[in-house]
């Protein structure tokens, strides 16, 4: 398992109409996992991934000092799962509405049955008082793999946040 | 400023009161008046007497900069500060801003450079802080420049005092301040040197957040044993921590301004009458991946969670085995801003730094304990800053102050408020 992100500008080594089907497939996806999670549904979130994934959340200065540390790190759907019960039924927070905006999307590279992908995205959050908020913007840093019935679920997902200085808390999955 | 607070950031004039009307409670052991978390002035007096006082304060890892040329920046209390490491291999502490016209010019966290070079005129200090260069002293064709008496060596940048403790970097404005391991007190002194043995530290990373809270909520918060088990459910409900482990609030015995907040994993069970206490308590839930609460006993400690509470700016985070240090930086009376500093040892194997990263999401701003811990000081900053009520009631375990073998007490918070006091004078 290797942690390492590269934020230099990497050339799509993919066919032109291969990359556009990918791009609208993975569009799809990304729709399904934002929607889950904007309706807070996330005892549905580990479905999107994996027996055995990846999911670090982790800020752009880490990736750039080659850090490994993630606000949230989960080897394995298991794992996601203890995350997304723990949110849902024991953890003490304000209410809230997220809304994930994810744009760019770009397939990269393709190894056999494994995609690796980008997308851009923000997080935008409103609680009870105050305005809508920008709370994160960052990149997604992905690798979906083809299953048998022909679906991609993400092997490794790692939301990457340029925010400098997060306000207060990240309570859902991004 | 805290986005949020951008529609209810205003806070009572009842509530931001100045010195002169900022009386303490008659009890004043068991009440905390809410003007010490809102008022502009005692925080400002704070900044003063406490982080510019006869205090040490927390700016780096010795990890961090390993090498000389190394820096980094940080900060003293609400201060920018540059912790810098010099070509003999001693730390340099000093302020961020240009001797010349202020400007705050290192831009960067942290990184490597021979000199400091303030992008605006090119004034350039050492890695001492000291000025070295200053274009066109001379002035062109003999016209302009500085004055012939113009002294370099009294135009440094603002230094401070520097001390470290087994890897560990302080810095102090005082020159009164005693030697670091006198500071931190015999009973807090042993505990730090369980989490900083003298062994090389291995950085794995930063979380960075803005609570919109008090600062001092953040000491309060880990010298209420209280809440433990009645904010964090997940603790309770995944058998981390009950009423009943074998825990301890410890209070230096010789000012009181720091703590240490202990308890021991257990296996028992636990009994029916602290279930029904603990509205949290959820019997059937389990957890499909258990590796990230293992404990693996690596300290010779009875404790296997500990958290230091060093005046006035640090929080030295021992939860079984993620490590890492807190930096408190003061952001106004309602804010403050939390710099994380994750770590492990350079003895480290893969599978161990991997533990220390699974079990790294107990803590920090998405952390299971973490963002609980933020909430509820964001509430009670809410709370304090616009109502009309303006007193906390503090009588758990009444009348005690200091160290107490129950975590149903708040006799560790009243050490703090007392020590306090003093220092501000109120």
């Amino acid at each position: 398992m290797s942690l390492e992100i590269s934020y230099d500008y990497q050339e799509s080594a993919l066919p032109i109409e291969q990359a556009l089907e990918l791009k609208r497939e993975i569009d799809l996806f990304n729709s399904n996992y934002c929607a889950a999670l904007d309706s807070a549904k996330v005892e549905l979130w580990p479905d999107f991934f994996t027996e055995d994934a990846i999911y670090r959340m982790t800020s752009r200065e880490n990736v750039d000092l080659g850090m490994p540390v993630g606000l949230v790190y989960a080897e394995g759907r298991p794992m996601m799962h203890d995350r997304a019960t723990a949110v849902a039924n024991t953890q003490m927070f304000a209410p809230r509405y997220m809304k994930h905006i994810v744009t760019n999307i770009r397939p990269i590279q393709k190894d056999g049955n494994q995609i690796s992908a980008t997308a851009n995205f923000i997080l935008l959050q409103t609680l009870v008082e105050g305005p809508s908020t920008l709370h994160l913007t960052g990149t997604y840093h992905d690798i979906f793999e083809r299953q048998e019935d022909g679906s991609l679920l993400l092997k490794e997902r790692q939301v990457v946040f340029d925010t400098s200085i997060i306000a207060n808390d990240v309570v859902y999955p991004v | 400023m805290y986005e949020n607070q951008t529609v209810i950031g205003q806070t009572l004039d009842t509530k931001d009161l100045p010195l002169s009307q900022c009386k303490w409670p008659e009890d004043v052991l068991h009440t905390i008046p809410d003007w010490v978390y809102t008022s502009t002035e005692v925080y400002n007096r704070e900044l003063e007497k406490i982080f510019q006082g006869d205090t040490w304060n927390y700016v780096a890892l010795e990890a961090e900069i390993p090498n000389p040329g190394d820096y980094k920046r940080s900060y003293v209390g609400a201060t920018p500060v540059i912790v810098s490491r010099a070509e003999d291999n001693t730390i340099h502490v000093f302020e961020n801003r240009c001797a010349h016209r202020g400007a705050e010019f290192c831009r960067k966290n942290q990184g490597n450079t021979n000199e400091f070079v303030c992008p605006y005129h090119q004034w350039s200090y050492d890695l001492k802080g000291n000025l070295q260069g200053v274009p066109f002293r001379r002035g062109v064709d003999r016209r302009g420049g500085m004055p012939k008496d113009f002294k370099p060596q009294d135009h440094g940048l603002k230094k401070l005092n520097v001390t470290t403790l087994n890897g560990v970097i302080f810095a102090s404005y005082s020159d009164k301040v005693e030697p670091i391991e006198e500071y931190l007190t015999p009973e807090i002194l042993e505990e730090f040197k369980v989490v900083f043995p003298g062994k090389p530290l291995k950085v794995l990373g930063y979380y960075r957040n803005e609570l919109p809270c008090n600062w001092k909520m953040y000491h309060e918060n880990l010298k209420d044993p209280y809440h433990a088990t009645l904010l964090h459910s997940f603790l309770v409900v995944f058998g981390l921590l009950v009423a009943g482990n074998k825990s301890a609030m410890l209070v230096d015995s010789v000012h009181g301004r720091h703590g240490i907040m202990a308890s021991a994993k257990s296996d028992d069970e636990i009994s029916e009458e602290n279930k029904r206490e603990m509205r949290s308590y959820h019997e059937d839930m389990r957890l499909q991946d258990e590796r990230f609460l293992e404990f693996i006993k690596e300290f010779d400690s009875p404790w296997s969670v500990t958290m230091q509470t060093i005046w006035p700016n640090l929080i030295v985070q021992r939860e079984m085995n993620t490590l890492g240090v807190r930096q408190i930086i003061p952001n106004g009376p309602n804010s403050l801003i939390m710099e994380w500093t994750m770590f492990g040892y350079e003895d480290d194997d893969d599978e161990m730094q991997r533990h220390r990263l699974r079990q790294g999401n107990l803590m920090g701003p998405s952390g299971f304990l973490g963002l609980e811990d933020n909430e509820a000081m964001k509430f009670v900053q809410e709370g304090v800053r616009r109502s009309t009520t303006d007193v906390n009631v503090i009588q758990l375990d009444a009348n005690k102050v200091g160290t107490s073998d129950t975590l149903i007490s708040e006799a560790a918070i009243r050490a703090m408020y007392q020590y306090y006091r003093q220092v501000m004078e109120l």
